[in-house]
């Protein structure tokens, strides 16, 4: 296993999180393909921090993973208070911010 | 493995940034523990002495560091240097009359927030909490938060204390979107717009971190410029990386084609937060991009200057032409800051010698005009049939005679927009000037040939507002009698906001030259 194999891997799976932000209506589904492309630079740190012998990539992890939960944490508060108030999470429903 | 060594803090440098994060959690404590009827009366104390503290602590480091004493430290992550000091100066006067126009209320006591945040909008349990007169006092220490990171943002000489300060400014701003007290559903949309925006946007970013990572076995800016000049291989790699980074930092400063949050964001934002966040944000994302291209990326000058020129054009262009097709006041102040993006990106593009001081000036225009005009929009009301003030009046056409009605404060709004516009006299058209010559300077002439172009083009609409206020006769106008706009009176923090904006953009536009002096002075980087 290559540095390359880790960073092909880590693109299709940066890619895939992209495309599922892009395509998903659904704004809980949306979100989690960020988490994916989130962990995807995870992956590409690590494999980078192996390659240089350095301990650098692999503690920028840590700290993405802790920026994800409080990503999490904000992120979902707001989709819960708008299902209470719209009864969906869909963000293709008509909007008032579509002029 | 090597033997640990600790880094080195240098705390006397951090001061400005501890005393705001100190103010923020102080205000968690209220919130929680101080009794309902004092809270928020504590929480505008709070919120207003700690930018003050920060900026004699900023003071007191310049006269400390600028023109000698600059340094990186805990190992060479963070810079004090007179740009980053600079910058936070910007960042803590934005967020002194910021948070005089966020702690303000109407005349009839209700302020810009809802009085629960976790209740539904038209519930009942939102209407009780109306009654019995809560206040959402959490989103005081929520700003500061959000303005420590900006502040860490000016300093971030490394692409971690980048990523984290990133998203420390952004993650209480997604919040503080949601929290309108009128128009709530439009609110949580533009939250919830800005947030998977924004995470999209990180996510990408943290990718370019990691090439660039791949890149230079560091995250420094220093190592990654070495390593550019040392030519390892792999460039390609490194400017993608480049690339991508700095889409997150243009995504943040809204400047063509990541704006599509902006206008929807601006609008649905309480408007003391929107004209908080437009020129903070703004200022302290154009401070971290001018960082990254001065320190880390003169290696890739030649890569990644094509792809700012795009986007400068692009955002000027766009920002323009959709800015005069808008019937929304804060819309059109929402696109008209996309222009303005475009215009100070014009200022580094070329990484002239006077840029970053050039950058610096312009921010501090474009903050004045900005603050003040949002503030401006807090006032203007609607009424409902029994004459009680309501939502805010943001239809352009609602404007219609405003200047003869509320005279001074039409000619208030006048003043930003002019300023925004760029006219002579006003701060806005010095800041245009200094930004468009250090470009030339720097060779960048097609892009001031644009500029320019752009400017008078934007000055079309600015114009086309003031015109509305001051010459339209409301009779004219088929809203009905209520629906036009009534001015309320400001409150004493809103009114001191307000000649604070008036002034500086005033002083600037007459007299600019010590802070041109203190700028040319202070804004170089430590490496």
């Amino acid at each position: 296993m290559s540095l390359m194999h880790y960073l092909v891997l880590s693109g299709i799976l940066f890619t895939i999180g992209a495309v599922t932000v892009l395509v998903r209506r659904n704004a809980i589904l949306a979100f989690m393909g960020v988490e994916l492309m989130l962990n995807s630079c995870n992956l590409a740190l690590v494999a980078f921090s192996r390659v240089h012998g350095t301990l650098t990539g692999q503690v920028m992890a840590f700290y993405v993973m802790v920026v994800a939960a409080a990503e999490v944490v904000v992120g979902l508060a707001i989709i819960v208070s708008i299902y209470r108030a719209r009864r969906t999470v869909s963000v293709d429903e008509p909007s008032l911010l579509r002029n | 493995m090597t033997t640990f060594q600790p880094p080195v803090i240098d705390w006397a440098a951090l001061t400005p940034v501890l005393v705001i994060v100190g103010a923020g959690v102080l205000g968690v404590l209220v919130a929680a523990f101080a009794p309902a009827a004092r809270r928020r009366s504590i929480q505008v104390v709070v919120a207003l002495l700690a930018p003050l503290a920060a900026l004699g602590a900023v003071a007191w480091r310049w006269s400390e560091v600028v023109g000698g004493g600059e340094s990186t430290f805990v190992a060479g992550q963070l810079a004090e240097d007179g740009f980053g000091l600079a910058a936070q100066m910007i960042l803590l006067v934005i967020a002194l009359v910021g948070f005089a126009v966020l702690a303000s209320r109407l005349p009839g006591g209700e302020d810009a927030f809802t009085p629960q945040g976790a209740s539904a909008p038209g519930s009942a349990y939102e209407e009780a909490a109306r009654k019995a007169g809560l206040e959402q006092t959490e989103v005081y220490p929520l700003a500061l938060f959000s303005l420590a990171g900006m502040l860490v943002f000016t300093m971030a000489n490394d692409l971690l204390v980048l990523f984290v300060a990133l998203e420390v400014l952004s993650l209480p701003l997604y919040v503080l979107t949601a929290l309108a007290r009128r128009r709530r559903v439009l609110s949580q949309e533009a939250a919830l717009k800005y947030f998977l925006l924004g995470a999209f946007s990180s996510a990408i970013f943290l990718f370019g971190v990691a090439l660039l990572f791949g890149y230079s076995a560091s995250l420094t800016y220093a190592d990654i410029g070495t390593a550019a000049t040392a030519s390892v291989g792999m460039d390609g790699m490194a400017v993608v990386g480049l690339l991508m980074v700095l889409t997150g930092l243009l995504f943040k400063v809204g400047a063509v084609p990541f704006h599509a949050w902006v206008p929807d964001v601006y609008q649905g934002a309480p408007t003391p937060v929107t004209g908080f966040m437009a020129a903070a944000t703004k200022t302290a994302a154009f401070a971290a991009i001018a960082r990254l291209l001065y320190v880390a990326a003169p290696g890739f000058a030649w890569d990644v200057e094509p792809a700012l020129w795009v986007v400068a054009i692009a955002s000027m262009l766009v920002g323009t032409v959709l800015a005069i097709v808008q019937t929304d006041i804060k819309r059109t102040l929402a696109y008209s800051s996309v222009a303005h993006a475009g215009f100070a990106l014009v200022a580094i593009v070329s990484l002239p010698e006077g840029g970053p001081d050039a950058l610096l000036f312009y921010l501090l225009a474009y903050s004045f005009a900005t603050v003040g005009a949002f503030a401006v929009v807090t006032l203007v009301r609607e009424r409902d049939d029994a004459g009680n003030v309501t939502g805010e009046a943001t239809h352009l056409s609602q404007w219609a005679g405003l200047g003869r009605r509320s005279p001074v404060l039409a000619a208030a709004m006048a003043l930003f927009l002019l300023s925004f516009a760029g006219i002579p006299l006003t701060a806005g058209f010095l800041g245009k000037f200094t930004a468009f010559v250090a470009a030339a300077d720097g060779g960048a002439w097609p892009l001031v040939a644009v500029a320019v172009l752009a400017s008078i083009a934007a000055a079309f609409f600015y114009v086309r507002v003031i015109v509305l206020m001051f010459f339209t006769r409301p009779e004219e106008s088929d809203e009905p009698q209520r629906q036009r706009a009534q001015a309320v009176a400001p409150g004493a923090l809103t009114r001191v906001a307000l000649v604070v904006c008036a002034a500086g953009t005033l002083v600037l536009g007459v007299w600019p030259t010590p802070v041109l002096d203190l700028l040319a002075q202070a804004a170089r980087f430590v490496v």
